[in-house]
């Protein structure tokens, strides 16, 4: 059973459609990286899948459960219930780091399993402890995000999203608001992850990176799927396309 | 007249634009939350509706606001009105224009969030109940304050807008005083007064944002 399965997924904006006929499973343990140009897609579809955005077309699920079903060319979503439920299978980690300024570290990383997923606080803390000391800012437990640098709020975001307990982690770029050094720091982190065999999904444009951390490579384009493949296919793929933007690199 | 009892009347007519001025901060301040969801909303109807509303509040000027609703009762419907209702209208006409405004102070606050906290929230499993109260209205709440402070001292000065329907708060004490001992002592005593008040005023806002200080956005 997959993690989570795209089928046949349209989306357009305006008339431009952006995805067009997307097919995509992963499978517990893997680790997918999503490259290609910008306007490709790839954020639209990582934003599909975590429901920000709704499908024109095609089917999603999460752990074999429907959470929309394609009908008569038209995506048709479930209850309000099981997309809530569906939410809890999955974390996202954003461009912009999007941590709430108004809480503090601790409090980032605690308040949504306490308040929405009803667990103990003091248990919600000694987790969020145990995922500080993981991405190395357990000293920073009571600061507040404008007191961090990037590369430290975007730790703190991946460790907001690891208290859900998701069973896939979704990463939208989670580098490019970075410099190069605050990179590393990130990228550091997610490799540790992807030791654990924690479930992922890369937005990136990181090619070293994204070659040496992930089991499958996607490579978009234009809205479609042009590569699909393990790290080395891909990499040497005699697609002209893919050479082309992997040439770039 | 001696000067106790032109003491007396100042302070009866200070007590007086306290009061203007607290009961339409009590009205306008959540009045204002209503107007700018009207503004905000998406039915096109009720949007238009609030558009046209706050055009007229900040388009007219308020003293004529105020002319209106104490004389319209009488002049477009024909009601006689008691007394007391000079102090209603004088409530009614600042909690409505001074709404408007907030509104839209409001909406700037709201506007200025950025999407992505939005979605944060409902990626976490945030109530969108839960996502307004717990993470967007503290935020708004910061970046509106000085915007606010702003509107909270015009309103202190504005309370004197009062003297236009002869409602008897400290201007128009201040005034009638003046006329009646023939100089301006009486008056320069009201400007010492608005002035004083906005101190406090600004000093307590300040206060308050310093509270809420201890992050930034």
């Amino acid at each position: 059973m997959h993690i989570v399965e795209l089928d046949h997924v349209k989306k357009s904006f305006d008339g431009t459609e952006v995805l067009k006929d997307i097919s995509l499973y992963v499978d517990k343990g893997e680790v997918v990286s999503i490259i290609g140009p910008s306007g490709s897609g790839k954020s639209t579809l990582l934003r599909c899948a975590t429901l920000l955005e709704t499908m024109d077309d095609g089917s999603l699920s999460y752990a074999g459960e429907r959470i929309a079903d394609s009908k008569n060319g038209r995506s048709v979503y479930a209850s309000k219930e099981i997309l809530k439920k569906a939410r809890s299978c999955f974390g996202l980690v954003f461009q912009n780091f999007e941590l709430f300024p108004h809480f503090t570290v601790l409090r980032n990383i605690t308040d949504p399993p306490v308040r929405n997923q009803g667990r103990d606080r003091g248990e919600a803390e000694r987790e969020a402890m145990a995922l500080l000391e993981k991405v190395g800012l357990s000293d920073k437990r009571d600061a507040y995000p404008c007191e961090l640098s990037g590369g430290q709020k975007q730790r703190v975001a991946i460790a907001r999203a690891l208290a859900m307990k998701p069973d896939i982690l979704y990463f939208d770029e989670p580098t490019s608001a970075l410099d190069p050094e605050l990179t590393q720091e990130i990228l550091k982190v997610i490799r540790a992850l992807a030791e654990e065999k924690m479930t992922m999904v890369i937005v990136t444009h990181e090619m070293k990176f994204a070659r040496e951390v992930s089991d499958r490579i996607i490579f978009m384009e234009k809205g479609t799927i042009v590569e699909n493949d393990s790290p080395d296919k891909v990499f040497s793929s005699t697609n002209e396309r893919t050479r082309q933007f992997i040439g770039k690199f | 007249m001696d000067i106790a009892t032109i003491l007396l009347e100042l302070g009866r007519g200070m007590l007086t634009t306290l009061q203007i001025f607290a009961l339409t901060l009590l009205f306008s301040l959540p009045l204002g939350f209503l107007v700018c969801f009207g503004r905000m909303s998406r039915n096109p109807v009720l949007s238009w509706i609030i558009r046209i509303y706050i055009a007229i509040m900040r388009g007219t000027p308020l003293m004529l606001q105020l002319i209106v609703i104490y004389f319209g009762p009488y002049y477009i419907f024909g009601l006689s009105t008691s007394p007391a209702y000079r102090g209603i209208a004088v409530i009614i006409a600042f909690s409505l224009n001074y709404a408007a405004y907030f509104a839209e102070i409001y909406r700037s606050g709201f506007g200025s969030i950025p999407k992505g906290q939005y979605e944060a929230a409902e990626v976490l499993g945030y109530s969108r109940t839960r996502t307004f109260f717990a993470i967007i209205l503290p935020q708004v709440f910061k970046r509106i304050l000085p915007a606010v402070t702003n509107e909270v001292i015009t309103l202190v000065k504005d309370t004197s807008l009062s003297f236009s329907i002869a409602y008897a708060e400290m201007f128009t004490e201040a005034k009638a005083l003046s006329a009646a001992v023939h100089n301006v002592g009486p008056l320069m005593a009201a400007g010492l007064f608005y002035f004083v008040f906005n101190f406090l005023v600004a000093y307590v806002m300040e206060l308050i944002e310093k509270k809420m200080s201890y992050y930034s956005i």
